[in-house]
């Protein structure tokens, strides 16, 4: 990976001429519209992925059986006769989570929202160094690509799990090796977008804009962009040593003695073995456990500040939750290996690192708790982001406290690689973040486009995609821990997994009612563009500093250069006429 | 770093020194590694070297001596901290199994 | 500053002390410390774990067939290569540009000789003789580590390369600058060199 800053600096002349469709649009230096471009092509992929997820819940709950309507478009190979294949089904497994993770939430929520939302909020022009930035939403978009070829080579996607446990991953088919390359370039893509955060957030601020004045928002972006920046590089290490694997013949990951399909892979491969499959494990789970802090961090950003306008009072312990999210940001490192406690670790790692999990759980319940106490005494505004901000409330809650017997040895003994693991981190990040994702969405779009998105279609979108996800989610937890294992192609081979067959009916149904009330979304997504109603520069009477720039807002962000004087949720206080007070006046408006 | 031209005249003479000290450190890497020592011992002497070869590196070329920003200290301290945790990783784990089965008739 | 011009790209910022191209580039170098660590990580962690014999057993010094000469010398190239890249920057600080100049292609032939050597003397005569990375894992460790390392070699040559062919204009523009990037640049190229002398005594000596 090479070093190349192209920090240039906006020269004054860029004022004076316009630019070209491709330069305006396409290769664009605005830090809005490179959000824009990260947020749809994001939203793209989480559509897709979670569309391979339905794929296969079909499998699961009538497994062998030919897919109705759509089971022929995907090929004798895949789907010979409508029904998947095993490889098949672990290749829309292993996409769906790399997908879902690395091409869907954490460019949503960093590139997209990071980059649209944090200048604005910050009071800055555009990011410390723009040219970085359109390079990193380009090497994202190629890395996207990669990943999306990988379904027409031969073998199929990567279907060694979204984790790429070696060994099986080192002898899967080319798809793997396609996932490697593909990862190379999305960690790049994070590397190179981590350093802009944390230099625009610290150099940047407007005038009186103090780190403690900061939004939570941008706080939490903060934190994540160390997470990216020091997690992300052991995982690049580890796809170039698992590339050497596969492309180079080397054995960091194969072991001696290794047997596949009856005969000693010495033999089949000239390998020479001596390799460590935990070393994969570790490298990846280094990066992957601040990964998920990735996921949650900037989502609770977003619904702090939808709670913080909708209950039009101050943020209950905001110093709390920034402390508390600082602390998280350290403690992340230090915890990965409770994902590896059924490897053979001794006892006192495993203690080591189960102490770790338990305080880290800590912060995240202050954070939730200060914005559980910040609706006391509120005068909630129930609108469509509302919603989505107090679901997100309960729904994590319930994630993080059934992630607590995971972290326990003597628990997880039971509970590992089956359903309820999947439940435990579904329920963080799918009513999790990605409730938070639409919070932020029908919040900030009245800002990217200068109109509101439908309110009905919001809260039709909202209530459905509420219920069914729970009945996606709830029944996994029981499924789980009536033993039924994950990965496994079909529910029914073994016999103990009979009495799960219902909840797992209940679960596909769900998930496909889930699809189905996605449509509202993309229908008002796009319609209101247009057909939205037009709303002035600050339609929630918002105090943070975006709301004072024009919407859309102009290359430059600001029409004069701002100047913060008080804290981020001055709602409700004394002084102003109005129940807000924002951040850029200086007195309150006579 | 909006310092004056005098300033990084008077560095000159630390850029050579360094430059000497790094040379001297390259064989004393070399001879120490023909001496027979432990193999732990060995790790640790040339492990020491590069640390205060490094150290000089970063001292004077990277002029973090003259580096009035504390952002880069703190930096520098999550570095350091990160590399050290990485390198004990493996020999937390290598040596950490669980407890034995006490074998049976069977073996 | 004026709505729309980005502020602390040469001036220093009050607070921090840094102008932030500098802030950048030491973030990056964190990151790479990250990176560079996992791999040696890696190299402990295999170490320990290779067993004692057959074709896995980690080889001796001398099966290894690594020259300290030659690694020694490509060592000294590379320090000198790192006094020349801080004498550039001196002498551009000092508003001498020609000097300057002439340090930077100093700098980029030590780094191009660095590149020569490692592979006329080095993995040309390795892979002639079999020594492929597929041999053992200290084989596989070792391209792996120096072949990424050399991957920043070029990518630095790269970056001074610009800075001495079409980068330059910008001296003429705003020498500060410009100055300040070659210090980025210097920043880059010393965590280089440092990453070398950590690589030469593990790989070489060990």
């Amino acid at each position: 990976m090479s070093a190349e800053h192209h920090h240039h600096e906006h020269s004054d002349h860029h004022e004076h001429h316009e630019l070209g469709f491709w330069r305006k649009y396409v290769f664009s230096i605005d830090h809005k519209v490179i959000g824009i471009q990260y947020a749809v092509t994001a939203l793209f992929f989480l559509l897709f992925g979670f569309c391979l997820m339905m794929m296969m819940r079909w499998q699961f709950a009538y497994p062998l059986q030919p897919m109705p309507f759509i089971g022929t478009w995907f090929g004798e190979t895949f789907m010979p006769g409508g029904v998947m294949t095993p490889d098949f089904f672990n290749s829309l497994g292993a996409m769906h989570g790399t997908i879902m993770v690395f091409l869907g939430v954490v460019p949503l929520v960093v590139g997209g929202f990071g980059n649209y939302v944090m200048p604005l909020q910050i009071g800055a022009p555009d990011m410390s160094f723009p040219k970085l930035n359109m390079m990193s939403y380009w090497v994202f978009f190629v890395g996207g690509v990669i990943m999306l070829a990988s379904f027409f080579v031969r073998g199929g996607a990567a279907s060694s799990g979204w984790t790429s446990y070696a060994p099986l991953s080192v002898i899967a088919p080319t798809g793997q090796t396609y996932w490697l390359i593909g990862m190379v370039f999305l960690i790049t893509s994070s590397l190179l977008g981590s350093m802009n955060f944390i230099v625009t957030i610290v150099q940047l601020r407007a005038k009186g804009l103090t780190m403690f004045r900061l939004p939570f928002f941008v706080w939490a972006q903060f934190v994540t962009a160390f997470l990216l920046l020091l997690a992300f590089p052991p995982l690049e290490a580890a796809g170039v040593l698992q590339l050497m694997d596969r492309v180079a013949g080397t054995s960091f990951f194969l072991p001696e003695g290794l047997v596949v399909s009856g005969q000693q892979l010495v033999q089949k491969r000239e390998i020479t073995g001596g390799g460590s499959p935990l070393l994969w494990q570790h490298l990846f789970w280094f990066l992957a456990h601040p990964e998920v802090y990735v996921l949650i961090l900037p989502a609770m950003g977003i619904v702090a500040e939808v709670i913080a306008n909708n209950t039009r009072k101050p943020l209950w312990g905001y110093r709390a939750m920034v402390y508390a999210t600082i602390f998280l940001g350290f403690m992340s490192f230090i915890v990965w290996a409770h994902h590896m406690f059924m490897t053979g670790m001794g006892t006192r790692l495993a203690a080591f690192f189960a102490t770790t999990t338990m305080i880290i759980s800590i912060p995240s319940v202050v954070i939730l708790t200060a914005l559980v106490i910040s609706l006391y005494n509120a005068s909630i505004r129930f609108n469509v982001p509302m919603l989505f901000a107090l679901a997100f409330l309960p729904m994590f809650a319930i994630g993080g406290l059934t992630g607590l017997p995971l972290g326990l040895p003597v628990s997880d003994i039971h509970l590992h690689d089956t359903f309820y693991v999947i439940a435990h981190f579904h329920y963080v990040v799918a009513p999790g973040t990605i409730f938070a994702i639409f919070a932020g969405i029908y919040h900030w779009y009245p800002k990217v486009t200068g109109r509101m998105m439908n309110s009905f279609l919001g809260k039709l979108h909202f209530w459905v995609s509420f219920i069914s996800i729970n009945g996606v989610f709830m029944p996994m937890f029981f499924a789980g821990m009536n033993g039924m294992l994950r990965r496994g192609y079909d529910p029914t081979a073994y016999a103990y997994n009979a009495p799960n067959m219902g909840l797992v009916k209940m679960m596909s149904w769900s998930a496909w009612l889930l699809g189905l009330a996605q449509l509202p979304f993309i229908i008002n997504f796009f319609w209101s563009i247009k057909g939205g109603r037009r709303v002035s520069q600050n339609p929630w009477d918002a105090t943070t500093l975006e709301w004072t720039a024009p919407s859309p807002p102009p290359h430059g962000n600001f029409l004069t250069e701002p100047v913060v004087y008080r804290g981020p949720y001055e709602y409700s206080v004394p002084g102003p006429k109005t129940d807000f007070f924002p951040q850029h006046l200086a007195k309150a408006e006579a | 770093m909006g310092g004056a031209h005098a300033d990084v005249s008077k560095h000159m003479k630390a850029y050579i020194a360094v430059f000497v000290a790094l040379a001297i450190g390259t064989i004393l890497t070399v001879a120490a590694s023909r001496i027979h020592v432990s193999t732990p011992a060995h790790i640790g002497i040339a492990l020491t070297i590069a640390v205060v070869k490094a150290s000089l590196v970063a001292a004077i070329f990277m002029h973090l001596k003259w580096e009035s920003a504390p952002s880069i200290w703190w930096v520098l301290l999550v570095c350091v901290i990160f590399f050290v945790v990485l390198m004990l990783l493996p020999s937390l784990t290598t040596h950490d199994t669980p407890p034995q089965v006490v074998h049976g008739t069977w073996g | 500053m004026s709505a729309g011009v980005l502020p602390y790209t040469v001036k220093p910022h009050p607070v921090t002390g840094l102008y932030s191209g500098k802030f950048g580039t030491w973030l990056f170098l964190a990151s790479e410390v990250m990176l560079f660590g996992a791999l040696f990580s890696s190299y402990v962690l295999l170490r320990v774990g290779a067993p004692e014999t057959g074709p896995a057993a980690w080889p001796s010094h001398e099966e290894t067939h690594l020259s300290w000469v030659i690694g020694g010398i490509n060592t000294m190239i590379l320090i000198i290569s790192s006094v020349t890249m801080v004498m550039a920057w001196a002498s551009f600080k000092m508003h001498d540009f020609a000097k300057g100049r002439t340090y930077l292609i100093a700098t980029w032939l030590l780094a191009g000789a660095f590149l020569v050597i490692k592979l006329l003397f080095e993995y040309i005569p390795k892979f002639q003789h079999g020594y492929v990375p597929a041999k053992n894992n200290f084989f596989a460790l070792y391209y792996t580590l120096t072949g990424l390392h050399g991957l920043h070699i070029i990518g630095g040559m790269i970056v001074i390369g610009y800075f001495i062919g079409p980068g330059s204009s910008l001296w003429r523009r705003d020498p500060e600058y410009y100055t300040n990037r070659i210090e980025c640049t210097g920043l880059y190229w010393h965590f280089v060199d440092l990453v070398w002398i950590f690589l030469f005594p593990v790989l070489y000596l060990m």
